[in-house]
């Protein structure tokens, strides 16, 4: 049989997806449904004096309006920060109540004052517009640097600091840059940048009262989770008596993993009205309402020996959390971000110093990469001024630094299990073509374009979790995967998984390791995910954890299926359970021609016994039924790493860059699906590319976000890449049987400061991102030096 | 969206007539359908235009191109006479928006709407157009009097629009990489006895610019641009480029523009 792990298999889900038959949580409507609209505060920073919902009462429809108020009655919790972070002076981090509807104040634009259910959407926003909410307005706290010297939005909340956290040996690291012939030093911001996901978030709560039973629908990454918090904090139902749905979801990037305001009122509010409540967002609710990602300001040094080798690192980072510490907002920018400034390279002293503050912007947390991007972003920006410093090529600079020996213990946090960092580096300069590049450039010199290089070669820390590692610096749980693998009696499979798929092929993916495993044709697995009625209790999706951990649950559980089936073939077969051999999906017995399908032995689990022509005796002792479930808690993260390379053209009259070229050689250890994979990195570089050139989350002074629609907001587009060249290496994953690394976050890790490098190697001096045109026009009237031939 | 009562006119007049009160006309509804979808607007009626027979189409003569009301910019982009007579006109339709707008929007809607980002109007003045309404022939200098604002009285309806045919012509825009609409661009069009040079997206409306105008009168080529001082004064700045950055890109697309000529 060939093999199915590591075929470029078409995706099961596309036909459905492609042909607009996906069911997204928009697309259910259930009996009796009301529809809901959000009141959203339009004031960045406000008391509310008085919400008078009398007249919007009134307006034809409405079915029931809540406030804050209503809330607090019913004892309704706030949403909680999952993972407590202690600041250097040994003190727990500090955070604001996160109330689904506000109670006495608003703190972002589009924060949720009062929810509005009515017969009709029409009718519930006409009503949502005749809510009379009374605001005192105040000075919004808006600016990442100043927020800390800004007025205390929080009583008890001094410098709007959530934590002072520190990573490293700060004394070490001192003297590793004393030691040094060259201080580099960089000040960057990482710029803010709203997720987008295809799909909007949605939510339908819908409580049946006469079984007590809550359902919630909902746009979610991670709906046990979602559960679990709803239940244990929010107290919105107890979680036996609570499902929670996510069907299929059109992309996350984190911006679903946890949840939201609005899925705790629908839930609540449908319990309240005895009928379900269905709330879509709009795009513009979206833009202002979805959690951001990145926002940080940070300065960074780095030491160097004049032949090149790193001596020490240190960071000081400001991270802007938003308004509210939403569920992994403070793991983000400090044990997903801090470990990471190494990259690869083998660094003895080092120390990262981030400052969480609260400003009145939406909510920033994880998004596509996680910490991970804002690590490369800066220790690749340094080590790329560092390399111009010391005139050293680039690829050489880093190879020297490379981490050569495996296992390796870093100076922070990671112990990095397996890599080989020159060799994705050299088949990245080969595909490139990097030593025709000066040529390329004076091609581009003489159509009177500036040309420039820049190199990423990062790692990432991926397959989250070791239970026991991120329980003991502060998660609120563990991050473990599940999976469960059910026979049918007719020899068909049935795979769940604790993770979630919104895009990443899970039930291609994982019905080829199925596939592989136990010898079943492709078409007779259906994986089945996303529903906490079906599959046992999972951790979700993110943080490249679902192949690396979800994927070996599922290898786990296939185990125990086929050592269950060796008792039965044996049985069977009248031979001894070690000596049968499982192969293709046949058990056969040692030295004879007997053998027995998968197929048969799931027929004899589910019919014991002898009837007529059937003869299906089990064991003594077996139990009838075949179905494994497997909990999996890796042992490590896994470390993706790769090298990507990244030309662009700036035309000199209007600033404008253009990606000319672009190559992606990337380690992901085993690879199951390579087409998928590819997407995988395509889309993540797209993004990555979006961060460095266009995309911005920008509020004005007042706290008004000004890019909240796609006419401010700019994606990019297909018409923004050249054809990007990818590339693989392989040193499979030492933390987990399958080796898989993960892939997910790779390109919009690797990407950001590969373009930056470029567009700072063409202009010649620092560019902040996103390098719009009239930044890089301004950077070049300043630094007229850099002029093309023309 | 609010609730409107949907209506469809089957010739201009009937068109004319159902504009009273809180109705408006539906052309393409590129701008309107967002416009209501955001609570922006509202109206009580909705008049569609487009199934009116001759409001759509494309006729061209020695001197001018005259272009029906409804017709839309896929039609303009994609016509073999518009690409003769006046090529930069079809390249301006070919550049707005995406395939969906071009196949809906239409050029009297364009025209109508004046965003003072958006590409026709800069056609319209720098090729000394002239708008048709049921009523009267405007001037396109008298037609665009400030941003989303028009000489078109409520419930005036424009029938087409005519184009003077140039000896040359270009229109070169640096699209707003969000919107894709202009963060400038810049028409310029060169007859037997002058130079129109229009420019869009940089100012609150549509406008012509004297100093170009005049300079490339005496010396049509790019060349001719660079002792040209474009003030920003007067001019948009926003969070997509600031006044002097446009100031700056006048000059650059107004070169491009002469020398695509
Ligand atoms: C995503 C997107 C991108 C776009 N990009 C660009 C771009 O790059 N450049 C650009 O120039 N434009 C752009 N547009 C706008 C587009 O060109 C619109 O189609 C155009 O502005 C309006 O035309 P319409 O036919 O859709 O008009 P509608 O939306 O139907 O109407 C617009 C207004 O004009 C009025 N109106 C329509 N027809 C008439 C008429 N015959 N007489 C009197 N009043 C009338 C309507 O009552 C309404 O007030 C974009 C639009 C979108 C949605």
């Amino acid at each position: 049989m060939v093999s199915l792990i590591g075929s470029k298999l078409e995706r099961k889900e596309d036909k459905r997806f492609l042909t607009g038959k996906g069911n997204y949580t928009a697309d259910i409507n259930l009996v009796n449904q009301t529809y809901a609209s959000f009141v959203r505060s339009p004031h960045a920073r406000a008391k509310i004096n008085k919400i008078d919902i009398s007249k919007a009462e009134k307006s034809p429809g409405v079915v029931k309006i809540l406030t804050g108020e209503d809330l607090a009655k019913d004892k309704i919790g706030g949403l909680i920060a999952g993972w407590k972070i202690v600041s250097q002076d040994g003190k727990d981090m500090k955070v604001p109540p996160h109330p689904p509807l506000a109670n006495d104040t608003v703190n972002y634009v589009g924060d949720h004052v009062a929810i509005v259910i009515a017969e009709t959407l029409e009718q519930a926003k006409n009503a949502a517009d005749l809510v009379n909410v009374s605001y005192k307005i105040k000075k919004a706290v808006v600016n990442t640097k100043e927020a800390m010297n800004s007025e205390a939005i929080y009583e008890g909340i001094e410098k709007n600091l959530c934590f002072d956290f520190l990573l490293g040996d700060k004394g070490k690291t001192d003297e590793g840059l004393s030691k040094s012939d060259k201080i580099i030093k960089l000040d960057l911001i990482n710029n803010r940048l709203i997720p987008n996901a295809m799909e909007p978030r949605a939510s339908i709560g819908d409580y049946n009262p006469s079984s007590e039973q809550l359902t919630l629908y909902t746009t979610n990454q991670n709906p046990h989770l979602t559960r679990l918090v709803l239940s244990a904090f929010s107290a919105i139902a107890p979680e036996h008596k609570f499902r929670v749905v996510a069907p299929d979801v059109g992309g996350g990037f984190g911006s679903k993993i946890y949840p939201y305001a609005e899925d705790a009122v629908v839930a609540w509010a449908s319990k309240k009205i005895e009928r379900p409540v269905k709330w879509v967002a709009e795009r513009s609710e979206s833009f202002l309402s979805d959690c951001h990602g990145r926002d940080h300001v940070t300065h960074v040094e780095l030491g160097v020996k004049n032949d090149g080798k790193i001596t020490a690192l240190k960071v000081e980072t400001i991270a802007n959390i938003g308004a509210y510490a939403s569920l992994f907002a403070t793991v983000t920018p400090t044990y997903l971000y801090a470990p990471l400034i190494l990259g690869l390279y083998d660094i003895s002293a080092a120390s990262c110093n981030v400052k969480a503050v609260f400003t009145n912007t939406a909510p920033v947390d994880a998004y596509r990469g996680a910490g991970r991007p804002e690590a490369t972003f800066l220790i690749e920006r340094i080590v790329t001024e560092a390399a111009k410093e010391i005139g050293m090529d680039q690829a050489e600079f880093r190879k020297k630094n490379f981490i050569k020996k495996f296992p390796h213990q870093q100076c922070l946090v990671h112990n990095i299990d397996s890599g080989d960092y020159s060799a994705h580096l050299e088949k990245a300069l080969e595909i490139s073509d990097y030593k025709n590049f000066e040529n390329r450039r004076s091609q581009s010199s003489k159509k009177g374009k500036l040309r420039g290089i820049g190199f990423s070669t990062y790692i990432e820390a991926c397959g989250i979790a070791p239970s026991a590692v991120v329980m003991s610096i502060g998660a609120g749980v563990g991050l473990w995967e599940s999976a469960e693998i059910r026979f049918n009696a007719t020899g068909n499979v049935s795979v769940f998984t604790g993770s979630h798929s919104h895009g990443q092929g899970h039930e291609t993916t994982f019905a080829q390791i199925v596939g592989d495993k136990l010898g079943v044709p492709i078409e007779n697995i259906d994986v089945v995910h996303g529903d906490t009625d079906k599959g046992p209790f999972g951790m979700g999706t993110y943080g490249s954890r679902s192949l690396a951990v979800g994927g070996t649950a599922i290898a786990k559980a296939c185990d125990k299926i086929v050592e269950k089936g060796k008792k039965v073939a044996a049985h069977m077969l009248e031979g001894k359970p070690e000596d049968i051999e499982f192969k293709a999906g046949e058990f056969v017995l040692k030295n004879s021609n007997k053998k027995k399908t998968i197929g048969e032995i799931a027929f004899a689990c589910y019919l014991p016994g002898q009837f007529g022509e059937v003869k299906s005796p089990l064991p003594a002792g077996v139990e009838p039924g075949l179905k494994e479930t497997a909990f999996y808690d890796p042992i490590n993260f896994s470390f993706p790493a790769g090298t990507h390379i990244c030309e662009v053209e700036v035309d000199e009259d209007t600033g404008e860059t253009k990606v000319e070229k672009y190559t992606a050689v990337d380690d992901f250890g085993t690879i199951i699906n390579p087409m998928i994979v590819e997407g995988q990195v395509y889309g993540g570089i797209a993004q990555g590319v979006g961060q460095a050139l266009y995309e911005n989350g920008h509020y004005d002074e007042s706290g008004q976000l000004t890019t909240a629609s796609y006419m401010d907001y700019t994606m990019p587009r297909a018409d923004n890449f050249p054809q990007i060249k990818l590339g693989f290496t392989s040193t499979p994953a030492t933390s987990n049987p399958l080796g898989a690394k993960g892939c997910g976050e790779a390109g919009a890790i690797a990407a950001p400061p590969a373009v930056m490098n470029a567009v700072i190697d063409a202009v010649g001096t620092d560019v902040s991102m996103p390098a719009t045109a009239e930044k890089v026009w301004k950077a070049l009237k300043k630094n007229p030096s850099k002029k093309a031939a023309a | 969206m609010k609730n409107f009562n949907f209506k469809s006119a089957a010739s201009t007049k009937e068109a004319s007539k159902l504009a009273s009160g809180r109705a408006t006309f539906l052309a393409g509804g590129m701008s309107l359908i967002p416009a209501l979808k955001l609570r922006l607007a509202a109206y009580s009626d909705l008049i569609n235009i487009k199934n009116i027979k001759g409001l759509s189409g494309i006729k061209v003569s020695s001197k001018s191109i005259k272009i029906g009301a409804t017709t839309t910019h896929a039609e303009v982009a994609s016509s073999k006479e518009v690409g003769k007579s006046i090529p930069s006109l079809s390249i301006l339709a070919d550049g707005i928006g995406d395939p969906q707008v071009r196949n809906r929007g239409t050029i009297g809607g364009s025209i109508a709407n004046n965003d003072p980002a958006a590409d026709y109007p800069s056609a319209c003045l720098a090729l000394n157009a002239t708008i048709h309404t049921a009523k009267r022939k405007i001037p396109a200098d008298k037609f665009f009097k400030g941003m989303f604002e028009t000489e078109l009285k409520k419930g005036e309806l424009i029938e087409a629009i005519e184009f003077e045919v140039p000896e040359k012509s270009s229109y070169v825009k640096y699209p707003n990489p969000a919107s894709r609409y202009a963060v400038v661009g810049v028409y310029v069009a060169k007859f037997n006895k002058e130079v129109r040079v229009s420019v869009t997206g940089a100012g609150n409306s549509v406008f012509r610019s004297k100093e170009l105008e005049t300079v490339l009168s005496s010396n049509f080529s790019a060349v001719a641009i660079d002792n040209v001082n474009i003030s920003s004064k007067g001019l948009n700045s926003d969070i997509h480029a600031s006044a002097e950055y446009r100031a700056h890109l006048i000059k650059v697309m107004t070169r491009k523009a002469v020398s695509s000529c």
